[in-house]
């Protein structure tokens, strides 16, 4: 530690290139940061929903819908506690660019269904049931457009032609960050009664006893249905999840190889700077070891200029991530919800700088303990 | 007077490990440039060669996908009535009813169902639609339950060679072919016969009718005519116009993130140049009080310092582009968010990019150099000298 002040001078030496030096370690770090949290966020997308429900689902394709009778036959599955079911609306509000996440569901059954997952006042709840044109809708979407409680919001139906005016009567709050929040929710009647001979259930979900059931009942259910004109394809609420995940393709594949051309280039960066700063100290290595300082002491303060600059641009760039993204509540349009930097990727971060430090400053380091001191001295002038 | 460039790099050429360090770190930035691009422009092109200008796609109005519109028989006949309609050689009009649809199939490997785009056809599709061509094997036979595969989504799907049998939409359909279609989205379809097709998908209706135009100028007349017809309740689009649409989503994402991340990692690698240029300016103190002893003006010298930053990051960024190059035409699959089908492209690089990518690198250059080489324009002569 008495050694401190040295490197501290070293450092502070040529301010403007330990600073830059450090703010690109930093900018690597937040790059980094970002780039693996949309995997993690990703994955963790894929783990949302419940384990003891299932979606059922045409095996045709999710465009497809399911029979209105099925409703009562899947409530015959053994095994089945509770039923509801719901249709992708895919409306636009105003401009084809205000797109979020618009269904209609079978108000009082879905809200039993996932009360667990969101929160409503029971008030608002109790309002939004008892007005077949009322619709319910996420906290952060409603900030997002400005609306209020109470208020008339048209959409345009891409799939369901025309316009639609909802009021609405209830803002709920996810409990789980990964549970979106831009979602607006309204009645299944409202679509059914507009077009009554073509609107059918989009897909089912199902509550069951015991998750241990899932296999179970989604074979029963998928057999039972197999040779219907409406065949269906049932599995856990996750898997569901997981399938619009791997639909990106391999965004992790990307993600990974830009991350890592963006650690290496960024190595190239400190290293060289490391480099530079060693050269024009040669001399003065021969000062200290004429006076004294062993290799092995010489090597150290090398290498402790090196992991400050490296751990002070991580902490930089990796605290920076960590403030950004989840205060301001950024989600990539709503493709990302609950973006945030995990524990894993700050740790991961740390490793890599700990590595950066390691491969700038080891070549310096190693030439500054084998230098021979009368070698060095030569430089002075 | 101007300092002569070989003197710059020159200079370069005595620190080796520095420069190279340097010019590698640009490199990798425009790398990452070039393949961003290249992969946002690769999805962009799939889906603009869909569409060609002199045809017309007509659409349910408000339906802003092929997915979400819905034309009946008796709209698609008054469609291709227009007098606007080409004529076929044997003067039956150039229009192409479809039926389009995300079906469920069994891909190749994993087994996992994928949504890919299932699209019911008439003879004339392949009249209508540009550059469609068998590659192999048949056309699949009118009345029979039978399909072609686009080239670039058939390795991608089990069962999808010639002759095997692919399951979709609850039946079994015999492949009779592979079509290619110019690198087009088409080639991440699935084809067959409308009138199979039609009952098992939805019903009695079309989603689109696409036609060709008799003269690509009569665009306006004929769009008038077909949204102001009382019997119709449709939106007709330009084809090229349409497909170039169908691609902004996923464009607006993959650009963001081009701009994101590489303009990071730009700045990382300023940086890093500022640092070279200010150690090189450094321990060149005395060559450049000579410099200026010897009569060049400092606005020289600053150009000089100025033209080796950017030789430095032309170097990196010429580099980078032999870096990227090879991944000009590596096929990547992913998913278009209009119709939620997979959607399989190669990343393309055109010269216009790679050109992008050196201004990109000439850029850092200069910023990165500008202070650096002011430094050395104002380099107190009498005591470097001394």
């Amino acid at each position: 530690m008495k050694y401190f002040p040295l490197v501290w001078a070293n450092l502070t030496r040529h301010k403007r290139r330990t600073v830059l030096t450090t703010l690109s370690v930093a900018l690597a770090l937040f790059l980094f940061a970002s780039l693996r949290s949309v995997i993690t966020t990703l994955h963790a997308g894929a783990e949302v929903g419940s384990e003891s429900r299932m979606i059922v689902q045409s095996a045709k394709a999710i465009v497809f819908f399911l029979p209105m009778s099925y409703k009562e036959r899947l409530l015959a599955v053994p095994g089945v506690q509770a039923v509801t079911w719901a249709d992708w609306f895919g409306g636009v509000y105003q401009d084809p660019k205000n797109f979020f996440a618009s269904f209609a569901a079978d108000a009082e059954s879905y809200l039993d269904m996932y009360k667990t997952d969101f929160t409503l006042p029971a008030d608002q709840r109790a309002a939004f049931i008892k007005e077949r044109t009322a619709c319910i809708v996420g906290q952060h979407l409603l900030e997002k457009y400005g609306w209020h409680l109470g208020q008339n919001v048209t959409l345009q139906g891409t799939i369901f032609q025309g316009d639609w005016t909802f009021t609405i009567r209830g803002v709920y709050h996810a409990t789980d960050p990964a549970f979106s929040e831009d979602a607006l929710m309204f009645h299944y009647e409202v679509i059914y009664e507009r077009y009554p001979r073509w609107v059918q259930p989009g897909w089912y979900v199902l509550q069951l006893k015991d998750p241990a059931l899932a296999q179970q009942v989604a074979a029963t259910i998928d057999s039972e249905f197999k040779n219907s004109t409406d065949p269906t394809k049932t599995g856990t609420e996750r898997a569901f999840n997981a399938g619009f995940v791997t639909m990106w393709g391999n965004v992790s594949f990307l993600m990974n190889s830009i991350g890592m051309a963006v650690v290496f280039a960024i190595l190239l960066v400190a290293a060289n700077s490391m480099m530079l700063s060693a050269r024009e100290r040669t001399n003065e290595v021969g000062v200290l070891k004429t006076v004294g300082f062993s290799d092995r002491l010489l090597f150290g303060l090398v290498m402790a200029e090196a992991g400050i600059i490296a751990l002070g641009g991580a902490v930089l760039g990796l605290g920076a991530a960590k403030a950004l993204y989840r205060p301001t509540d950024f989600s990539a349009m709503g493709f990302l919800p609950g973006f945030d930097v995990t524990a894993g990727t700050l740790a991961l971060g740390l490793g890599i700088a700990v590595v950066l430090a390691v491969a700038s400053g080891l070549v310096p380091a190693l030439n500054a303990a084998r230098l021979s001191a009368v070698q060095a001295l030569r430089h002075v002038e | 007077m101007k300092i002569p460039i070989v003197y710059n790099v020159r200079s370069l050429a005595r620190r080796p490990v520095s420069t190279a360090m340097t010019a590698l770190g640009v490199a990798l930035v425009v790398g990452v440039f070039i393949a961003m691009l290249a992969l946002a422009n690769g999805f962009k092109m799939a889906l603009v060669r869909t569409g060609s200008p002199d045809n017309v796609i007509v659409l349910r109005k408000g339906a802003d996908s092929e997915l979400s519109s819905g034309i009946t028989r008796d709209n698609a006949a008054i469609i291709a009535a227009l007098p606007e309609v080409a004529a076929a050689a044997d003067g039956a009009p150039l229009a192409s009813p479809e039926v389009f649809v995300p079906m469920n199939v069994e891909s190749a490997g994993v087994g996992e169902a994928q949504l890919v785009v299932t699209r019911g056809v008439t003879a004339r599709a392949f009249e209508v639609r540009h550059g469609i061509r068998l590659v192999e094997g048949r056309m699949f036979t009118p009345g029979r339950d039978e399909v072609i595969i686009g080239t670039a989504i058939a390795p991608k799907l089990a069962h999808s060679a010639v002759g095997d049998t692919i399951h979709l939409a609850g039946r079994g359909w015999l492949v009779a072919g592979h079509f290619s279609a110019g690198g087009s989205a088409f080639e991440s379809e699935v084809w067959g016969e409308n009138d199979q097709l039609m009952p098992v998908l939805r019903g009695q209706v079309y989603q689109v009718v696409a036609f060709r135009l008799r003269d690509p100028g009569q665009f306006d007349s004929a769009k008038r005519a077909l949204e102001n017809d009382p019997r119709l309740q449709v939106d007709a689009r330009r084809e090229s116009e349409f497909y170039a649409s169908q691609s902004t989503v996923l464009r607006t994402i993959l650009n963001f993130l081009a701009i994101f991340i590489t303009g990071i990692m730009a700045i990382g690698a300023v940086f890093g140049a500022v640092n070279t240029m200010y150690a090189a300016v450094a321990s060149r103190t005395s060559e450049i009080a000579v410099l200026l002893t010897l009569g060049f003006k400092p606005r020289s010298v600053l150009a000089s310092f100025l033209a080796e930053a950017t030789v430095l990051a032309l170097v990196g960024g010429l580099l980078g582009c032999l870096v990227a190059l090879p991944i000009n035409g590596i096929v990547t699959s992913t998913t278009n968010w209009s119709s939620f089908s997979m959607i399989a492209f190669s990343f393309l690089v055109t010269p216009r990019i790679l050109l992008e990518g050196v201004i990109f690198a000439v850029v850092m250059g200069v910023v990165g150099g500008f202070f650096p080489a002011r430094r050395a324009a104002r380099v107190p002569v009498v005591e470097a000298i001394r």
